[in-house]
């Protein structure tokens, strides 16, 4: 079996998915009475129109891409992370603490740290549910859900509380909970429009994660444990530690989108920030083939559909949702796919078939 | 001091049987040793058909009984067939439970959320089911309003733990559901049909799911949101770990949680400046706490929960 054989077949299922996504989403807007090709017109072309458009499609790529990338570290270490949402929640919360609290230390040093912040406050609330799978045993799934919910209550509170902006104190209850905005020495300079240099940073991290999984000896222990984890064990591999660093290492990620959100296109933490990216980065990690060079197109694919949805509504009045179903159906159909045609028997026969074809032709 | 319990313990019966429902259809499945994360989709398009209908038939106003109990029969068929399909998924494809499951949640909710937006639109209410005050025994002092004044729904709820209990463990069915889930592969060579056994397991569960869904736009909230599941599924998922897959135990966690949300609304109502947000988090910090004691001593716990069986393959 050659190279590119295992990768057109490993495409071959992303698109299986896609389509699968397509069909089921057809059917349910044809049960809503939308008009089928308009909305898919709206989602996937009219985005790509003019730059204004394009702009927000890869705003929306940047975390996505950021969160994908973490949690391919916590899947190929044998551990899903579906915390991003509360993890990135809780990188805000460090990120705009720091930027309050010093608004007056300069840019080249405040920035850093605050993103340090972010790093931190995101890896902490990845540690917890890490910790829990690699000593107690705890289910990551449940445990990472918990951990959202609680988040996300923790984030209004704080927001409610010592964030709030004294503008909207004197307001009382009418006022919206969010913070001040933040000084212009956390902010991430712009490209153009209100597209941010967190382009870059995503794409230097996609770099950097594909060097830590696969050039480095970390990595391979990390890959070792999600791959068989009592061979690597055998092995003397300490698999409860790398299971736990694997998920620190996402919740960091998770963390640092959400700060690199807050500094580059919100500039305060507000109530919203998170918008279902946690969520929405399994989805692209999957569809990315849980891999760093895969995941930047396919973070740019779901940018581009979740703010596709955004113009739905007031375009062909078909609800924003309609992504969420798509986003259910294509992990579902991916893994699925994945499990029926990875079936090696069947791959082989595959391949003896395609490349006796060849050589008759030849 | 008295009324404010009276108050909490009369909440805990009514606000508790949509997790015990979920619960007890989830224990069923991992019973049969399928994962099955996907409740908390299960249970939104339950909520949703649930409230769809009687709203459907009197447009937010008075309607028939037999429109609610319509609602409730379409959202146990509703659940019943996503928990086909989630079979199809895991038992004939043998995906990974736990991703598909996320998978399956996704698609539930948002199918719900679009779906509502469109046939129902905004927060439409509808008239909901009654209380019962049963005679004479509801007038007794405070057990009267902690046991005796609830929806009927509610009674038939917790009429079903025993049921579930005789279904599980004196039945041939529940005997076959236990084994398919402890070793399949004896259950196999007994000649037990383990996927046939686990796909109905999948769908009583599904169907019990759709209920709780249903229950809570139908009786409780009587109306439909898109936050109105809000994690009750993975909470009931959580619960059958707590209730060690044993019908009455998951019936003492359900009360358990429901007593820590009752705390909530209590807060709000007396207007304490207790922040209310910490009194929100408590059932989900309780979940991952319970979680943590109980996971690691996992005897009681099907031995081939999550892991999808093949005939053909050597293990």
């Amino acid at each position: 079996m050659t190279r590119s054989f295992k990768i057109a077949f490993k495409i071959a299922i992303i698109l299986i998915a896609a389509l699968a996504a397509v069909l089921i989403a057809s059917i349910i807007l044809w049960m809503i009475g939308a008009d089928v090709g308009a909305t898919f017109y709206t989602i996937c072309i009219v985005p790509l129109t003019n730059s204004l458009h394009l702009t927000e499609v890869l705003i929306r790529a940047i975390p996505l891409c950021i969160i994908a990338l973490g949690i391919t570290v916590a899947y190929r270490s044998g551990i899903i992370n579906i915390g991003a949402e509360g993890q990135m929640a809780m990188g805000i919360l460090a990120f705009t603490g720091v930027a309050l609290a010093f608004p007056s230390v300069p840019r080249p040093l405040l920035l850093p740290l605050a993103l340090i912040a972010a790093v931190i406050g995101g890896g902490i609330w990845g540690f917890i549910p890490g910790i829990l799978k690699a000593k107690l045993n705890v289910s990551e799934l449940l445990s990472t859900v918990m951990l959202n919910y609680i988040a996300a209550q923790f984030y209004s509170l704080c927001l409610r509380t010592i964030y709030l902006d004294p503008a909207e104190q004197g307001l009382g209850a009418a006022g919206t909970p969010q913070s001040m905005r933040l000084t212009d020495n956390v902010w991430i300079g712009r490209i153009s429009g209100r597209l941010h240099y967190g382009l870059i940073i995503a794409l230097v991290l996609a770099f950097l994660i594909f060097f830590l999984m696969w050039k480095t000896t970390i990595g391979f222990r990390m890959r070792a444990a999600g791959a068989e984890a009592r061979a690597a064990r055998y092995g003397g591999i300490n698999v409860a530690f790398y299971v736990a660093l694997a998920m620190v290492i996402s919740g960091a990620f998770s963390g640092l989108a959400g700060g690199i959100e807050i500094a580059g296109v919100h500039r305060r933490a507000i109530e919203g920030v998170t918008n279902n990216y946690g969520f929405s980065g399994v989805v692209v990690a999957l569809f990315g083939g849980l891999h760093p060079f895969g995941i930047v197109p396919a973070s740019f694919f779901f940018g581009l559909l979740i703010y596709g949805a955004t113009l739905a509504p007031s375009r062909v009045g078909v609800p924003a949702n309609i992504v969420q179903v798509m986003q259910g159906v294509i992990i579902i159909v991916i893994v699925t796919a994945q499990m029926v045609l990875s079936n090696t028997y069947f791959q082989d026969r595959l391949w003896r078939r395609i490349s006796h074809r060849m050589k008759k032709e030849a | 001091m008295l009324a404010i319990l009276t108050n909490m313990l009369s909440m805990c019966i009514p606000f508790s049987v949509a997790l015990l429902l979920a619960s007890i259809g989830e224990m069923f499945n991992q019973r049969a040793g399928v994962f099955n994360l996907g409740c908390e989709g299960v249970m939104a398009m339950g909520a949703f058909i649930g409230m769809l209908i009687p709203f459907a038939a009197g447009g937010g106003g008075a309607v028939s009984e037999w429109y609610n109990v319509l609602g409730f029969a379409a959202a146990a068929v509703l659940g019943a067939l996503l928990g086909l399909f989630f079979g199809v998924v895991t038992i004939t494809f043998r995906a990974p439970q736990g991703i598909a499951g996320i998978g399956l949640q996704m698609f539930g909710v948002g199918t719900a959320g679009t779906l509502f937006r469109h046939f129902v639109g905004g927060t439409q209410s509808i008239p909901g089911i009654p209380d019962i005050e049963i005679p004479l025994l509801s007038r007794i002092p405070f057990l009267g309003d902690v046991f005796f004044s609830h929806n009927a729904v509610a009674y038939l709820a917790y009429l079903f733990i025993p049921v579930a209990w005789y279904i599980l463990f004196k039945t041939p069915w529940g005997l076959k559901v236990r084994a398919v889930g402890t070793n399949p592969r004896a259950a196999d060579s007994m000649g037990i049909n383990v996927s046939r056994t686990r796909y109905e397991a999948l769908m009583l569960g599904g169907a019990l799911a759709g209920l709780a869904g249903a229950y809570l736009s139908i009786a409780q909230a009587k109306m439909f949101s898109d936050t109105l599941i809000s994690g009750r599924g993975f909470i009931a998922v959580a619960l059958v770990y707590f209730g060690h897959w044993h019908p009455l135990q998951i019936m003492g966690g359900a009360l358990l949680f429901t007593f820590a949300q009752t705390f909530q609304t209590q807060i709000q109502s007396m207007g304490i400046s207790f922040p209310y947000e910490l009194a929100v988090m408590l059932p989900y910090v309780l979940v991952i706490v319970v979680l943590s004691f109980t996971s690691r001593n996992q005897t009681t716990a099907p031995t081939s929960l999550g892991k999808p069986f093949n005939r053909e393959m050597r293990t």
